[in-house]
Parts: C-alpha cells; sequence; structure tokens
C-alpha cells in the first residue's frame, strides 16, 4: 500500500505523506504505549513498599498511620467501591428511564433542546459540583440522616455519591440516547406487529438488542465515578473508617492521593504508598474495563 | 370493479397527510379474502404507507395525518378507541428487510404466542413447529432453535419473520416487497409459501416486479402519486391496461 503511494506521488507530496504517516504511526503508538508506561512508573515507585510489607497486608490492612510506617488500604478501598457503587445506583436507573422517555416517548424537538442541556452538564468544571455538593447537598443529606435520627455532619458517602450520580449522568445519558436512537425502526414495527404494546417492545426487544449499549453506558459511568476527585473529595468527609452506614465519612483512593501528595514530609514510604495508591486506582479501573469489556461482547447482537 | 369475493378489508376515502407531502389521496378499495393482492406502483407512490395503515403502524409517524375508514371484518381501525394490539394480531407484516427479534429463534416465533397469553411449554412447542413448518424452515433450524435469530442468513431470517407473523394467528398477511433482499431460491420459497397460504390467509402484497405479480397475484391495484389508477383481477390490468399510466408502467416494467 504505502509503497504503491511511493510510486505515484512525487516531490512535495511524497514527503508530505510520508510526514503524515509516520506522525499517525508515532501517535497510535504513543496512545499505546502510555498506559504501560503509567503502569511501570508507578510499579516502579511503589516497590519500595511492596518490599516492606507483603501486597495482602497492603490491601487488607485497616489502620492507617504513616508516622507509624502503617498504610491498610482496605478503608480507601472501601471506600471508593461505595461511593462508586451509590453513584451507580442513582445514574443508571435514572439515565436509562430518562434515555428511554426522550428516544420512545417525547416528541423529537424534545431531544432537540436536550441536547444542549447535556453539553452544558458535560461542560461544567469538575470543582464547581463540589461547591454545588457542599452548599446544597450537604445541608440535604445531614437533613435526611437526623430524620433517620443519625447524627451527621452530611459530608458523607452518600453525598459523594450524589454528587457523582449527577456528575456521570450527562455521560451515561449521552450514550444511552445514541444506543436508543440507533435501534432500527422496523424493529420495533416487527414487535409492534405482532400486537405487543409500546412497553412491551421496549422491554422485551429494545432493552435486549441495545444490551450491549448499555452496559457500555454503564460502565462508562463506573469508570468517571471511580476516578473522580475534586468533587467526591469536597463532600465525602475524607476520614478514613469504614462507614457504617451511608451518613458517614469515608475516603476514596483519589482524594487519599490528592489530599496528600506533596505534604509526605519525608516520612519513610509515606510517598511510596502514595503511588501504591495511584497504582491500585488504575488496576482497578483497568480490571473493570476488561470485565465490562468481556459482558459487552457476550452480549453483542 | 365487480368482486365477487367477499371482502376483508374495506377502505373507504382514506388519505394520509405528511406535513408538506398529500401521500395517499381518496383511497377506495375491497381486498378480497384468500386471495393475493398485489400492490403495484413506482417508487414513492405510497404503497408502504398504505400498508401501513392497514395495522396502525402510521400511529408510529406522529407527523403523519390519517382520515377516513378502514373496515376489517366490519370492524373500523382506524378509530381511536379500538385495541391497537388486537387489530395488529389480525395482520401479519413481512417487511423489505427482515427484523428478526434479538432472541432465539424458538423464542421469536413464541413471541407473538407469549403476548398472546399462550405460555404452556407442550402448547408453545408445538404451535412453533407448527409455523416453522408453514414457513418452510423447520428442516433447516430444528436442530438449533435456541441459537440467535440473527445468525440465519438473509433468506431464512424473512422465512422466520413469515412464521413469526404466522403465529399469532392473524386473517391477513401484509408484505412489503418481502422478497427485494432476497437470492432467487429464497424468492422462490417464500413465493411458493403465498401460494399456499393464501387457501387460510388473505395476502396483501407490495412488489416491484412486474413478474412476481404475475406470478402470484389474483387481484392488482396500480398506484400513482397516492391515487388508485386501476385495480382489478390480475389479467385485466396487467394484460389489458384501460389507463394510459398504468399502459406505460406496465410496458415499461416486463
Ligand atoms: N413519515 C413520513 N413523513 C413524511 N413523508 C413521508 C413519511 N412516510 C412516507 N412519506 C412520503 O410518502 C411518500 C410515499 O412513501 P412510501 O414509503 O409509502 O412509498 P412506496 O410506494 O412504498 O415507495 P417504495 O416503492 O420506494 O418503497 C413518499 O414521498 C415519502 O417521502
Ligand atoms: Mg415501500
Amino acid at each position: 500500500m504505502i509503497s504503491a503511494l511511493k510510486i505515484k506521488q512525487t516531490g512535495s507530496r511524497f514527503w508530505v505523506d510520508r510526514i503524515s504517516t509516520t506522525w499517525m504511526l508515532a501517535g497510535l503508538f504513543f496512545i499505546l504505549v502510555v498506559p504501560f508506561a503509567i503502569f511501570l512508573g508507578l510499579l516502579i515507585k511503589a516497590l519500595p513498599l511492596l518490599y516492606d510489607q507483603s501486597l495482602w497486608a497492603i490491601l487488607s490492612g485497616t489502620e492507617w498511620s504513616p508516622m507509624r510506617g502503617n498504610f491498610g488500604f482496605l478503608p480507601f478501598i472501601v471506600g471508593s467501591v461505595l461511593v462508586t457503587v451509590l453513584a451507580v445506583c442513582f445514574s443508571a436507573p435514572t439515565s436509562l428511564m430518562a434515555a428511554i422517555y426522550i428516544t420512545q416517548f417525547a416528541p423529537k424537538r424534545f431531544l432537540k433542546l436536550v441536547h444542549p442541556v447535556i453539553d452544558i452538564l458535560a461542560g461544567i468544571p469538575s470543582v464547581i459540583y463540589g461547591v454545588w455538593g457542599v452548599l446544597t447537598i450537604i445541608p440535604l443529606v445531614a437533613g435526611l440522616a437526623s430524620w433517620f435520627g443519625i447524627s451527621s455532619t452530611g459530608y458523607s458517602i452518600l453525598a459523594g455519591g450524589i454528587v457523582l450520580a449527577v456528575m456521570s449522568t450527562p455521560y451515561v445519558l449521552n450514550m444511552l440516547i445514541e444506543v436508543f436512537r440507533s435501534m432500527p425502526i422496523g424493529l420495533k414495527e416487527a414487535s409492534l406487529s405482532l400486537g405487543s404494546t409500546y412497553w412491551e417492545c421496549i422491554k422485551h426487544v429494545l432493552l435486549r438488542k441495545g444490551l450491549s449499549g448499555i452496559l457500555a453506558a454503564f460502565a462508562l459511568g463506573v469508570s468517571n465515578a471511580l476516578g473522580n476527585t475534586i468533587a467526591v473529595l469536597m463532600v465525602v468527609g475524607n476520614r478514613v473508617q469504614f462507614p457504617s452506614n451511608v451518613f458517614e465519612a469515608g475516603y476514596p483512593i483519589p482524594a487519599l492521593i490528592a489530599n496528600n501528595y506533596g505534604e509526605m514530609m519525608s516520612i519513610p514510604l509515606y510517598d511510596s504508598a502514595l503511588m501504591f495508591a495511584a497504582l491500585l486506582l488504575f488496576v482497578m479501573v483497568t480490571f473493570f474495563n476488561f470485565a465490562s469489556r468481556y459482558f459487552i461482547q457476550k452480549y453483542e447482537v | 370493479m365487480v368482486m365477487t369475493e367477499t371482502p376483508i378489508i374495506r377502505i373507504r376515502d382514506l388519505n394520509v397527510h405528511a406535513p408538506d407531502n398529500h401521500i395517499l389521496k381518496n383511497i377506495h378499495l375491497d381486498i378480497p379474502k384468500n386471495k393475493i393482492t398485489v400492490l403495484l406502483g413506482p417508487s414513492g407512490c405510497g404503497k408502504t404507507t398504505l400498508l401501513k395503515s392497514l395495522n396502525r403502524l402510521t400511529d408510529l409517524y406522529p407527523e403523519l395525518k390519517i382520515k377516513g375508514n378502514i373496515y376489517i371484518d366490519d370492524d373500523d381501525i382506524l378509530h381511536p378507541e379500538r385495541d391497537v394490539s388486537q387489530i395488529r394480531q389480525k395482520m401479519g407484516l413481512l417487511s423489505q428487510r427482515p427484523y428478526p427479534l434479538p432472541m432465539s429463534i424458538f423464542k421469536n416465533v413464541a413471541y407473538g404466542l407469549k403476548l398472546k397469553g399462550i405460555t404452556k411449554k407442550d402448547e408453545v412447542e408445538r404451535r412453533v413447529q407448527e409455523y416453522l413448518k408453514k414457513a418452510a424452515l423447520w428442516d433447516e433450524v430444528k436442530d438449533r432453535l435456541h441459537s440467535s435469530a440473527e445468525q440465519l442468513s438473509i433468506g431464512q431470517q424473512q422465512r422466520l419473520c413469515l412464521a413469526r407473523g404466522l403465529a399469532v394467528n392473524p386473517e391477513v398477511i401484509l408484505a412489503d416487497e418481502p422478497t427485494s433482499a432476497l437470492d432467487p431460491v429464497s424468492t422462490q420459497m417464500i413465493e411458493h409459501q403465498f401460494q399456499e397460504l393464501k387457501e387460510e390467509y388473505t395476502i396483501v402484497l407490495v412488489t416491484h416486479m412486474l413478474r412476481q405479480a404475475r406470478r402470484l397475484a389474483d387481484y392488482v391495484v396500480f398506484i400513482y402519486y397516492g391515487k388508485i389508477i386501476e385495480h382489478g383481477p390480475v389479467n385485466e390490468v396487467l394484460d389489458n391496461p384501460k389507463e394510459e399510466l398504468t399502459k406505460k408502467y406496465v410496458s415499461a416494467g416486463v
């Protein structure tokens, strides 16, 4: 292919072609290599901790006191997972219902209205969601907690989950809308002409047809939530503990890194532990992506 | 036209409007029972729209405005209070391209049964087999009933759609160029099935192929820009057309 082009093209066009091909290859190479480079970099930096303590001890340890050399990561893992699960529990059903309504029931011009709103939501910087969370969600959560008879400042796993859910909704919703919009109308007609109601058609046919796309959208939401830092950090409370209910504070991994990096005060292994935290997050997200990819392919139709 | 047979569908003053287009104009038509009626006409003349009006799939397009009456067994299906699901189950639809439902071959056929509330396992199995045989597909799929319907060839998918449509026990089969995406062998199979099926069902067939019309039709309806130009028994319309437009179409297309 390339040699055929070479013969035909002469002079500057040849060079433009050569350069752009090289450039594209370099870009591709870069994209493929960066994740490995990051992984290796983090691993090397985390090695001192891994030499000092066993991996299992680090992952299952519950005590975090850098001064005494205790680096237990379990509270952070639990914090991250809880916040993410809550966020997805809020955003997944809402987005799915919204996408179904927008694409199947609402008048067409509604979609034209929704798209800019989604873009605006997606474009708002994370820190603004954080401020909004502090100003409105925190008091709400505190109020809700006291209604349940639990005392809470409001800075909690629940607040983190809500803020994350709101933040990831535009991405998830956008993808879901595409999934439902790309559904061939003939499929709907087929189901309806067999005498199904509109709802039966959605339930048995469209949801099944779109399953892999729906899973992909949810997976995007999870990755988004797992890695989000600033907004969560502002509302989640940042206390190293196992929250016993959703009104208590937690401490997700990204918050741990962002709060402490640069203030390690030459405590031995602290630096290495934070690098390990980053590595852990990286591995969690990667693992999750592979797992979801497996399911997405399994349900591809 | 003199119709000796009893009509199963009577269309009266049917008008379909799109925002900037009068798609069907004063359609007045009787469709006889247990015959194959072929809708013929150039592209864009409104054949698909007419077919979709017959089972109210036009409801899916809010921009279309429909006026007039369509009686099926003396039941006006355009009446807004009619139960559309029930109306649609009187009609099996075969579209231009097959759209297998995203489930197994077996479930595709069982889908309509489920909607009708037939869930007893042995009855469902018996019926699925019966309809797959009627659509001449059984022998090809009997060993892989539970694999995905989307893996079938296009020709097989079209026959599956036929079986699926028959499963709701319709009176009429609406077929919109059902063979246009198929190879000659699959086309022949579908045509052969149609000839057998007209013993039990009324078939309304849209086709572009005059030869197919000749092979299958009992009656032909020639439509041009949303108007019925001429209709009658196949030999009258295709061999001795009265109208200039029909003559042109027939002589250009044979
Ligand atoms: N939902 C709609 N909104 C606006 N116009 C429509 C709509 N559906 C159909 N039309 C128009 O109505 C006319 C008839 O369309 P129809 O699909 O019924 O033609 P057809 O005879 O089936 O053509 P073909 O042989 O190409 O399938 C076309 O001009 C088409 O553009
Ligand atoms: Mg058509």
